[in-house]
């Protein structure tokens, strides 16, 4: 093992809108090893789907990634030429969508979708390339996919398409795959199916899977090691069961609080408030204003990444105070 | 092996699209029929010669003027020449610079519009403000202007007409792109590092398409008034070639003398044919605009 897949490193990206700069993504550090699945958890406007963006350099104007480095394999992508990171895109770093029906494209038909992409990064010739493309389509579960291969998205339910854009994502052999809340849209179980056929590709083809969501839930049943963001930073990384066990910082321990239970007879928490503007985000700790612990120095100072049992990270001024 | 099986299919299931079109058109009645007659125009278009009962440029001064009879459906003209033959013949002509100037256009206003729709900014700029100069001028007066200065071959003909299209459909691709690039789908094919030609014109031009072929039918037809129009008034199509518009022009002088059928059968061909042209247009627009579908 040579260091891990992806380490991103201090990331900032700006957006120059004309209210002012939105700090969107700020400092962050993140951190995937081969072939695992790594949880990116928060709420809505909290920087996850930015990051994902960023790593695959397809933020679109006004962003702007000011600062970091995001190494992959052992290379600075913000150092690559456009021409490098797009042979990069769909073939090493995949990455799937919120709302898999209208991510296809609606006047081709999916087979031809998948086998148009096997052709641009393998070169294969159509008849091969229709074979793997049959064959991916078997592998996740697509009933009929001779059938189905001539199909067009409208023809086809939410599920199925997520089940498509799984198999594009995964023909090329890519280290990473990004899954951007790959079920919103979906209804439960079938959420449910979508999520377990992620987790045993990953494990099929040795993909390691950058898992962005909002739930706690999901993390806790699919991830190895999972991140919470909040207003753009990264608020605490470590494995799943660390974090379950013992959450460091106030805002995930408000996060698992806020999971709705059946079995245990308890008033469902909410967090108070709602994430800081990033124009002119708060100079000290971006929770601060909705922690019940803030004291002063959180509205003054930014707390510092501290490292707790060595894969334990977090950033608060208290932890284990409150 | 595989593969093969699934190429096989290919074509069955493009025929199934077809006959849904053909059903949907058929709860039309009317554009139905139009659409009848625009194939039975470009069959007589592609037959004139076996379908045309004389020739449609000889000559018999014996034979001018003659009013409608049973030897000529649509009488004959001061030279004598058959009037259903030249109309016949006529069909070839206006059809096929239409057909061809659009084709042009199209292909034009593809590149142009779905280039600067997707690209935006100073490139976007250039090319609106070059569509922009040209649709300044009233357009059958830009027409008049190109074949007058480039000299009035059937060529100069056609591209009078490409140009003065180009502006409508680059305007309407353009506004199509714009909304199209901010799809999902455009940002999936980003990320699966797709080149960005590849994006444009492969993946995301075709989605413009449906508000361009009911453009196309509808310019289809008043690419062939232009025509007709030009050659009206003498800037088109010359003499002795059959043409409606031409033919019409003949007619015209000699309406006060009741001399009536010169000018009318070509007169009617012009507007049968762009009329059909319209109402094909139209009932392409409910088949193909998903916004209007429903709405009967």
């Amino acid at each position: 093992m040579t260091g891990p897949l992806l380490q991103i490193e201090d990331l900032t990206v700006h957006f120059h809108t004309e209210e002012g700069i939105v700090e969107a993504v700020d400092g962050i550090q993140l951190l995937v090893q081969s072939g695992e699945v790594m949880g990116v958890v928060g709420e809505s406007g909290s920087g996850k789907s930015v990051t994902a963006l960023a790593i695959l350099r397809l933020i679109r104007e006004p962003g702007r990634i000011i600062q970091g480095t995001i190494q992959f394999a052992g290379r600075n992508l913000l150092g690559l030429s456009e021409e490098e990171m797009r042979t990069l895109r769909g073939s090493h770093i995949s990455m799937i969508f919120q709302s898999p029906r209208t991510s296809l494209n609606p006047v081709l038909s999916v087979g031809w979708q998948i086998e148009r992409l096997i052709r641009l990064h393998k070169k294969e010739h159509t008849e091969k390339a229709r074979d793997q493309a049959i064959q991916m389509l078997r592998q996740v579960g697509i009933p009929a996919p001779e059938r189905i291969y001539h199909e067009f998205p409208h023809q086809l339910s939410g599920g199925m398409c997520q089940r498509i854009m799984i198999a594009m994502a995964l023909v090329t052999n890519p280290k990473l795959l990004i899954a951007d809340e790959p079920t919103t849209g979906l209804d439960v179980s079938i959420a449910a199916q979508i999520l377990d056929l992620l987790k045993e590709m990953g494990q099929r083809t040795g993909a390691a899977i950058l898992l962005i969501t909002h739930d706690l839930g999901v993390v806790a049943g699919y991830c190895d090691r999972v991140a919470v963001m909040h207003a753009g930073q990264v608020v605490e990384s470590a494995s799943v069961k660390k974090l379950f066990q013992n959450p460091l910082h106030p805002y995930t321990l408000k996060l698992i609080h806020s999971i709705p239970r059946v079995d245990v007879d308890t008033v469902m928490e909410t967090i108070p408030g709602t994430v800081p503007g990033l124009i002119h985000p708060p100079p000290g700790c971006r929770f601060a204003g909705r922690c019940q612990v803030a004291r002063e120095v959180c509205r003054k100072i930014k707390p510092q990444v501290q490292s707790i049992n060595g894969d334990h990270q977090v950033a608060c001024h208290h932890i284990g105070h409150w | 092996m595989v593969g093969q099986l699934v190429r096989k299919e290919d074509w069955r299931i493009r025929l199934k699209h077809l006959q849904i079109m053909l059903r949907r058109l058929r709860r039309n009645s009317l554009s139905f029929g139009a659409l009848i007659v625009i194939l039975g125009i470009i069959l007589m278009a592609l037959f004139a010669p076996l379908i045309a009962p004389y020739d449609p440029n000889a000559t018999d001064a014996n034979q001018a003027m003659l009013s409608v009879s049973r030897q000529h459906l649509m009488g004959t003209d001061i030279f004598g020449r058959d009037i259903l033959s030249r109309v016949i013949h006529g069909a070839r002509v206006d059809l096929l610079v239409a057909l061809v100037a659009t084709i042009i256009a199209l292909a034009i206003s593809s590149f142009l519009g779905s280039l600067s729709g997707y690209s935006g900014g100073w490139l976007d700029h250039l090319v609106m403000r070059i569509i922009d100069t040209v649709m300044s001028f009233p357009s059958f007066i830009l027409a008049m202007g190109i074949t007058a200065a480039l000299g009035n071959k059937l060529i100069n003909v056609v591209m009078a007409i490409a140009i003065t299209h180009i502006p409508i459909y680059t305007r309407l691709i353009r506004g199509e792109m714009l909304h199209i690039r901010e799809m999902e789908y455009a940002e999936a094919a980003q990320t699966v590092g797709n080149p960005r030609s590849r994006i444009i014109f492969y993946h995301l031009l075709p989605n413009c398409f449906p508000p361009v072929i009911v453009q196309a039918t509808l310019a289809m037809g008043w690419a062939i008034l232009t025509v007709a129009g030009l050659s009206f008034i003498g800037l088109g199509i010359q003499p002795p070639a059959s043409e409606w518009g031409y033919m019409t022009a003949e007619g015209a002088t000699y309406i006060v003398s009741g001399e009536w059928w010169i000018f009318l059968f070509p007169g009617l061909a012009i507007m049968i044919t762009v009329f059909s042209f319209n109402m094909v247009g139209d009932a392409l627009r409910d088949i193909l605009d998903p916004r209007m579908r429903g709405i009967q």
